[in-house]
Order: structure tokens, then C-alpha cells, then sequence
């Protein structure tokens, strides 16, 4: 009876350890809050060239992150890009008159999209689209311009 | 080379042969495997206890040298980019999505298969199996059902214990030995990696866990009752779980990525 | 004997395995409450002929009837309640050695009945005295001598009280003494409980000392059958020769080979 006890006391201890990892795995090495802030809503932003971004790049305002990219779409009639964001519900009071810019974090890091506010009293809510967006700013074009223009001098 | 040829074929017929053997075994053994968790839950966790709780050290061991060596081999590869910072966010990808599953799932069947397969043939050998069978006890429910399924609930476990361990190891040769700030090292693995990285290892890990448990239990049951038969029986299941793994572990990542 | 129910009644069966022919179109019957020896030498398949009884196994052609029921034709459900009346004494006993005497001689009872642990623990308790191993109920099977093993199989055979008690080779490689205790067990409970039982085996004399009944199988066929004295007294060659121990006769005593003198002076 003792050996039974001892087979089920390790065997708890294993499981137990098991799932001790697992919960220092997904809490404490991953951006787990990402995740679980799954409520929010959504609106989106047109640009004419998203570069790089992604989905679940980031969403940040004076440098916070204040939600991710949802989804990436292609408007088939204007051929623009659709970016749907969610924005965490905790950041309702944004003006609807803000402005959305494809930001690239280091010269050639991952891109997110930054917001400035603007001076609007009524804010964005589901479903809204910000209007004012300036598109990524692809570092080949950037270049390509630059020599064109010491060309022509 | 006409006669190289016939052999090939020959090899692979029985390969296919084998695929479809084992599906048809792994059909039994899901047709029991409700009755037996619900009826004898203690057989399951005996099994549990055989190849999990006493496959802990091995694991936990190789673990952290595994994520010692990523440290090491990680930070001599990324300073040549200055990116030695990245160390930990770059260990720990390699090691939630590939090495952890992987690794496991190989020490897994070097430890664990082996010792169910040549139990399970040692049983045959010794006519246990047929015993039951003349006492109206099913040994595919008795014998094969908890193993299977003791391997199936122990490999996730373990490979999220090898995972933790591993990033651990890797922390402290990073941190200590090569002296990347710890705040960095932690920032920067923590924005890297996402959920869907640690859940991909252990969706990884579950899937070689039914390989590996299956192929063990089939190589056991099917062995030829003989100390020759069971000797192969154990090296087949190394072999073949070895080989399922890696060519399981394409598959899935090239249908996740 | 003829008037006398048979329990396995076994007619025209013929089996083939890997283009091995084992039985040709042999016909038994098994009467009950008797002790019924199936003989011959190794390898004629005594044991396949058992794994038929029990259903293990499946004839190319003919039928195993057993109390009744057709073994080959019943569902499995009813192949495993028909095994319950059956209980089987394995070569080398077979018992599971993960697990104690005790708990070997109650698995049948815990996997097959309903009944209080309290009850399981009386009904092995018997058993376990019934072959004279009361005292060995703590022990592990790795503890057991090969005699004691099988006296506890033996216990687990009987545990569900079958109406059927087959033996496979109960005296392989066992002392004289342990023989003479399995022997005596063999009758004792074939005349106290009046179960049928089969003995499959080559020892003659020992076999002969308790059966009623006896078949010799050899060559895929059965060559002889009556009691032993019957037996004693046939004219064939081949029986003479297995029951007399002869290293000679039909079964030759070379292996079918080249001639002696060439094969001697040949290079090869």
C-alpha cells in the first residue's frame, strides 16, 4: 500500500510540475496580454501602402500601446489597403479626427502603427474609420527619390 | 542494381503495410480507450507515473544543458550581427517550437518507448497476454490502452517542463557567463515571443506523443515472442519513433508556418 | 462413451499456417467430466489445437463446438462469456508479473464479476489453499519457483469455477515432486469439482497415470485414441514408437539428409 501511496505522490508532483511549466511558459515568456484583452473595438484606417506591416503589429499613441493590428485587407475598388485595429476598450476617449501613420521602430525594425490625436470631442467607437493616415514610408522609394533629386542638380 | 531496386520497393510496400497496421491498432485502442479512463483510472495513471514521473530526470537534465549550449552558441552567433541582446528571444523560439518538442519526443522513446515495447513483448513472450485473453480480459483495453494513453497526457507535460528548464539554463549562461543585462534578456523574449509560439511546441509535442506512444505499443504487441523479438522490438521503436518525429515535425511546421 | 454429452466436440477441422499444413481433417470429441490427454510429438501443433478450443484462433475449415456454441460463428462478447466457463493453465504459467499472487489469482474475479472485495479475498484465499499455496499469497511471481508458479495458475484457472479446465503441458520441465503434486491437484479436482478437463502433453506415463482418454496426434492427423490401456496395446508403428520412448521407427532418428558416405568424402 505504501509503494501505491509513493506512485501517486510522483506522479501528482510530475503532473503538477507539468503544468507549473506551462503557466510560466505562456505568463511570464510570452506577450500574453495581447491575448487575453480579446474585447476592444474595432475600426479601421485606408492607406495606400502599408510596407511591411503585419498582423498583430502594434498600436501605439504618445509611445503606448494601446492595441494591434486585426486584419489586413485589400479594397478590390480603390485598391487600398484596409488595416482593421483593435484598440483596447480602456482607450475609448480617442478624438475621431486622429491621425494613423505607419511608423517603422529603428532603421530597419518591425513596423507599427502610430496614432496622433486629434482635437475632436467626439471620439472613435466600433466600426469607425480614421480618416486622416499617412502610409509606411518603404525605404527603397526614399532612396530611389534622393537619387533622383541629386541627379537633377 | 535490378535486385537494389526490388529490395527498395520491397521496403517501402512494407513501410506502407506498416502505416496502415498501426492505423488500424490505433482504431482498436481509441474504441477502449473511454471505457478504460472511466473504469480503471488508476491503470492510467500507473502508466502516467512509468513513462512520465520517471522520464523527469532525463529530461530535465538534457533540458538544461540544451539551453545552456543555445546561450552559448546563441550569443557567439549574434554578436557577429551585435544583436547578442536577442539571445533570449532567439533561444527561446528555437527551443518552445522545435528543439523542446523534438528533443523530448526522442528521449521520450529512448526512455519510455523502449521500456513499453519490451514490456508489452516480454508480456506476449510469457503468454500474459493470451492468459488475459482466456479470462475474457481484453489486453488491448488492459495492457496497451493505459500505455498509450499515459503517453499521450506525459509528453506535453514534459516538453513544457524541457521548455522551462531549457530557457532557464540559457538565462543563466546568457546572464552569468556572457553578462547580457537580465532585464534585456527577459524584455526582449517576452516581446518576441507570442502565445502561439509556446502553444505551437506543445500542439507539436501532444501529435509526437501519439506517434512515438503508438509506435511503441505496436512494436510490443506485434513483436515476435522471443528474447530475439523483443530485443528488436525495442530498436525498431527507437528507430521508427525517431524517424515518425523528425518527418512529422516537417510536416507540421511547414503547415504552420 | 458414446451415450456421454461431449463438451468440445471438434469435426473435419483442418488449419494452414505460412504454407504449412498443421491439421489435415481431424475430427475429437472431448466428453465431459473426464480427463481427456490430447499426446504427440513436439512441434504437431498440441498447443494450436488448444489455441482452437479457446477461440484464439480460426480453422481454414471445420467447426469447434464448445459446450454448444460454435467458437468461430458467436460474437466476441460471447467468446469472452463462453472463456469465462473456460480456464486455461498456461506452459509457464502466465501469470502477470507486475502484480502479486494474490492479485493475480483475483484478477479473473475483479475483471469479471461484481463481486465485494470482501468475498474476492475468501474465494482466493481457497483457491490458494486448494493447491497449497495459502502461505505464498504475498509474493511476487519472479518469487515463485516454476512448480509454485503453476500451482498459482492453476488457483487462477479455477477462480471463476469453469466447467472446462484446460492444461497446456502442466509437466514441462518440472521436478519429480512438483509433477507428482500437479498430477494429484489434476485429479483431485477433476473428481471434487467434476470439471472436464484437457491435458495436452508428451510425458506418457505421467499422462497416462490420470487420463480416461487419450488421442495421439502426429502427422496432421490423429493416429490413435482410446484409454490408456487401449493405447498401450496398439499395433501402429508411430504409436508404439512415441509411447516407448523408441529413438527409432517411423520417426526417423536422422534428419532427412544426402547419402552418409558421399556427403563424408565430397569437397563441398
Amino acid at each position: 500500500m505504501k509503494k501505491i501511496k509513493s506512485v501517486e505522490l510522483e506522479t501528482g508532483l510530475f503532473i503538477l510540475l507539468g503544468f507549473a511549466a506551462i503557466f510560466f511558459l505562456t505568463t511570464q515568456t510570452t506577450n500574453i496580454e495581447s491575448y487575453l484583452s480579446d474585447d476592444g473595438y474595432d475600426v479601421t484606417a485606408r492607406f495606400e501602402d502599408i510596407g511591411g506591416l503585419n498582423i498583430r503589429a502594434p498600436v501605439t499613441m504618445a509611445g503606448v500601446t494601446i492595441g494591434r493590428v486585426e486584419q489586413i485587407l485589400l479594397d478590390p475598388e480603390r485598391l487600398e489597403a484596409v488595416v482593421v485595429l483593435k484598440i483596447n476598450p480602456e482607450y475609448h476617449q480617442i478624438p475621431l479626427d486622429s491621425d494613423a501613420s505607419i511608423l517603422t521602430s529603428g532603421l530597419l525594425g518591425g513596423q507599427y502603427i502610430g496614432i496622433n490625436p486629434g482635437g475632436s470631442f467626439d471620439s472613435l467607437v466600433e466600426g469607425s474609420e480614421i480618416e486622416f493616415t499617412q502610409s509606411a514610408i518603404v525605404l527603397e522609394d526614399l532612396i530611389g527619390k534622393y537619387l533622383l533629386s541629386v541627379g537633377d542638380e | 542494381m535490378n535486385n537494389f531496386l526490388k529490395d527498395f520497393i520491397c521496403s517501402i510496400i512494407l513501410a506502407i503495410k506498416k502505416v496502415g497496421a498501426s492505423t488500424i491498432f490505433l482504431i482498436k485502442i481509441s474504441s477502449c480507450l473511454p471505457r478504460i479512463i472511466y473504469t480503471r483510472p488508476e491503470l492510467v495513471i500507473k502508466q502516467i507515473y512509468n513513462v512520465g514521473a520517471l522520464s523527469l530526470v532525463i529530461i530535465m537534465v538534457s533540458a538544461f544543458f540544451v539551453g545552456m549550449v543555445l546561450g552559448l552558441q546563441g550569443y557567439d552567433s549574434l554578436a557577429r550581427f551585435d544583436a547578442e541582446t536577442s539571445v533570449g528571444a532567439v533561444s527561446a523560439l528555437g527551443l518552445f517550437k522545435e528543439l523542446g518538442p523534438v528533443v523530448t519526443a526522442l528521449l521520450f522513446s529512448g526512455r519510455a518507448g523502449t521500456a513499453i515495447a519490451s514490456e508489452i513483448g516480454l508480456m506476449k513472450t510469457t503468454d500474459q497476454l493470451s492468459a488475459m485473453e482466456m479470462m475474457a480480459v481484453n489486453p488491448i483495453e488492459y495492457v496497451i490502452a493505459p500505455r498509450f494513453i499515459g503517453g499521450i497526457i506525459s509528453m506535453p507535460l514534459l516538453t513544457a517542463i524541457f521548455n522551462a528548464i531549457g530557457i532557464t539554463g540559457t538565462c543563466i549562461v546568457a546572464v552569468n557567463l556572457m553578462g547580457v543585462d537580465s532585464g534585456v534578456f527577459w524584455s526582449q523574449l517576452i516581446s518576441n515571443v507570442d502565445l502561439a509560439d509556446v502553444t505551437e511546441g506543445i500542439i507539436k509535442s501532444i501529435i509526437f506523443g501519439v506517434a512515438a506512444s503508438l509506435i511503441a505499443v505496436f512494436e510490443g504487441y506485434n513483436c515476435s515472442p522471443s528474447a530475439e523479438g523483443v530485443g528488436l522490438a525495442t530498436t525498431r521503436t527507437v528507430v521508427s519513433s525517431a524517424v515518425t518525429v523528425l518527418i512529422l515535425d516537417y510536416l507540421i511546421t511547414s503547415a504552420i508556418i | 462413451m458414446k451415450n456421454i454429452e461431449n463438451i468440445v466436440e471438434i469435426s473435419n477441422l483442418s488449419l494452414k499456417r505460412a504454407n504449412n499444413q498443421i491439421f489435415d481433417n481431424i475430427s475429437l470429441s472431448i466428453p465431459k467430466g473426464k480427463i481427456t490427454a490430447i499426446m504427440g510429438p513436439s512441434g504437431t501443433g498440441k498447443t494450436t489445437l488448444l489455441r482452437l478450443i479457446a477461440g484464439q484462433l480460426r480453422p481454414d475449415e471445420g467447426d469447434v463446438i464448445v459446450n454448444g456454441l460454435d467458437v468461430n460463428k458467436i460474437s466476441d462478447q460471447k467468446l469472452f462469456s463462453l472463456r469465462k466457463s473456460i480456464g486455461m493453465l498456461f506452459q509457464q504459467g502466465a501469470l502477470l508479473t507486475d502484480i502479486n499472487v494474490f492479485e493475480n489469482v483475483a484478477f479473473p474475479l475483479k475483471e469479471n464479476t461484481k463481486l465485494p472485495n470482501s468475498l474476492i479475498r475468501k474465494i482466493v484465499l481457497m483457491k490458494l489453499h486448494a493447491v497449497g499455496l495459502r502461505g505464498a499469497y504475498q509474493l511476487m511471481p519472479s518469487e515463485l519457483s516454476g512448480g509454485m508458479a503453476r500451482r498459482v495458475a492453476l488457483a487462477r484457472a479455477i477462480a471463476l469455477d469453469p466447467m472446462l479446465l484446460i492444461y497446456d503441458e502442466p509437466f514441462n520441465g518440472l521436478d519429480p515432486i512438483s509433477m507428482g503434486v500437479i498430477l494429484r491437484l489434476i485429479k483431485n479436482l477433476n473428481d471434487a469439482l467434476g470439471i472436464t478437463s484437457i491435458i495436452v502433453s508428451h510425458d506418457v506415463p505421467e499422462t497416462a497415470s490420470v487420463t480416461d482418454w487419450s488421442y495421439i496426434i502426429a502427422d496432421k492427423k490423429i493416429i490413435a485414441s482410446g484409454t490408456p490401456q487401449q493405447i498401450n496395446l496398439d499395433q501402429s508403428k508411430l504409436v508404439q514408437q512415441f509411447i516407448h520412448g523408441l529413438a527409432d521407427g517411423p520417426v526417423p532418428f536422422h534428419f532427412p539428409a544426402s547419402d552418409y558416405f558421399n556427403h563424408i568424402i565430397s569437397s563441398d
